[in-house]
């Protein structure tokens, strides 16, 4: 006999259900370590459940999105099309970082050193 | 050895900033180790799709053909101030997943390339790959069995280092070994001229 599932993947929601039948994130600036906060209360009735799932979860403060998606247990590429969806609605809002258009500074890079140094 | 995972899922407030770095390398050779080891949380993963030949997928509707696979990726996270976090992905070298993460190097600080002394050639098609993108890279050989290493000159010869690519022995399961082989890394980053190399990637 087989082992147990921690999932049954046969119930699992067909990703395009979640998304709306969409394929694409309506921004395509949302990188895995994209910082993302909730910013105001939604109404539950408007929002479908996978979409307060991410509220709820995103309300007790900020996470990238590849974490979003781990607590989730939803493809990264299916968590990008919902958290842009509820940044679009103005429920969620990204952390602006420049860097990650025009690469690391040194100040950035030399904070990340010292922060490494105090590890050893 | 090893860190305390605080618990804590959220991220402190103040936190603004964050690097990646992608921790590449065979089948095995403890990027999952090295990566929980200096990862403040629970180790995570999530998953991205992607065609047979490696393209990553983000067409939903393709999601459910024969021609599509995910790919489990480990992550972690380390808080290094009070505005700046790094997030170590553990990557897959395989020839196969190359693709894979090409995409995700996109935006990343650098990666570190895990190797094992005993299938050194494992780590020859990543490096290369890794030279052709421009994106900074260091090497860290995990001696975890503590097997005899070869001297740092041999190893440099076997994967044909340039002189200031940063190439150090670590445990992946020592917290000090694993930050100074990310340490090496960053300095490498911070002395190279070509601080934007990663938008090309």
């Amino acid at each position: 006999m087989s082992p147990p599932r921690r999932r049954d993947r046969e119930s699992l929601v067909r990703p395009y259900l979640i998304t709306g039948g969409r394929a694409h994130p309506t921004r395509n600036t949302l990188d895995l370590t994209t910082l993302i906060q909730a910013t105001r209360h939604a109404d539950p009735a408007l929002l479908s459940p996978e979409q307060r799932r991410t509220l709820r979860l995103c309300s007790g403060g900020s996470l990238s999105i590849a974490e979003i998606a781990a607590h989730l247990e939803l493809p990264a590429s299916v968590t990008r099309v919902l958290v842009a969806d509820l940044v679009d609605q103005g429920h969620l809002a990204t952390l602006s970082t420049e860097w990650q258009q025009h690469g690391p500074d040194r100040e950035l890079l030399q904070e990340v050193l010292d922060g490494l140094r105090a590890l050893r | 050895m090893g860190s305390e995972p605080s618990g804590e899922v959220y991220l402190p407030d103040s936190v603004r900033t964050a690097v990646k770095v992608l921790v590449v390398g065979p089948f095995a050779v403890g990027k999952s180790t090295f990566v929980n080891t200096l990862s403040e949380i629970e180790p995570l993963h999530t998953e991205e799709t992607m065609t047979r030949d490696g393209a990553v997928v983000d067409d939903l509707h393709g999601i459910t053909d024969k021609t599509t696979t995910t790919v489990a990726l480990d992550f972690g996270r380390r808080t290094l101030s009070d505005r700046v976090v790094l997030y170590m992905f553990g990557t897959p070298g395989q020839q196969r997943f190359l693709s894979m993460w090409e995409d995700l190097a996109h935006g990343a600080l650098g990666a570190l390339v895990l190797a094992d002394v005993a299938r050194l050639e494992e780590s020859f098609d990543v490096i290369s790959v890794l030279e052709e993108r421009g994106l900074p890279y260091g090497v860290a050989i995990n001696d975890f069995n503590s097997v005899d290493i070869p001297s740092h000159e041999e190893l440099r010869e076997a994967f044909d280092l340039l002189p200031e690519i940063p190439l150090v022995t670590c445990d992946a399961r020592d917290r000090s070994a694993t930050a100074r082989a990310m340490i090496s890394l960053v300095e490498h980053v911070l002395a190279s001229p070509l601080q934007h190399a990663q938008e090309s990637a």
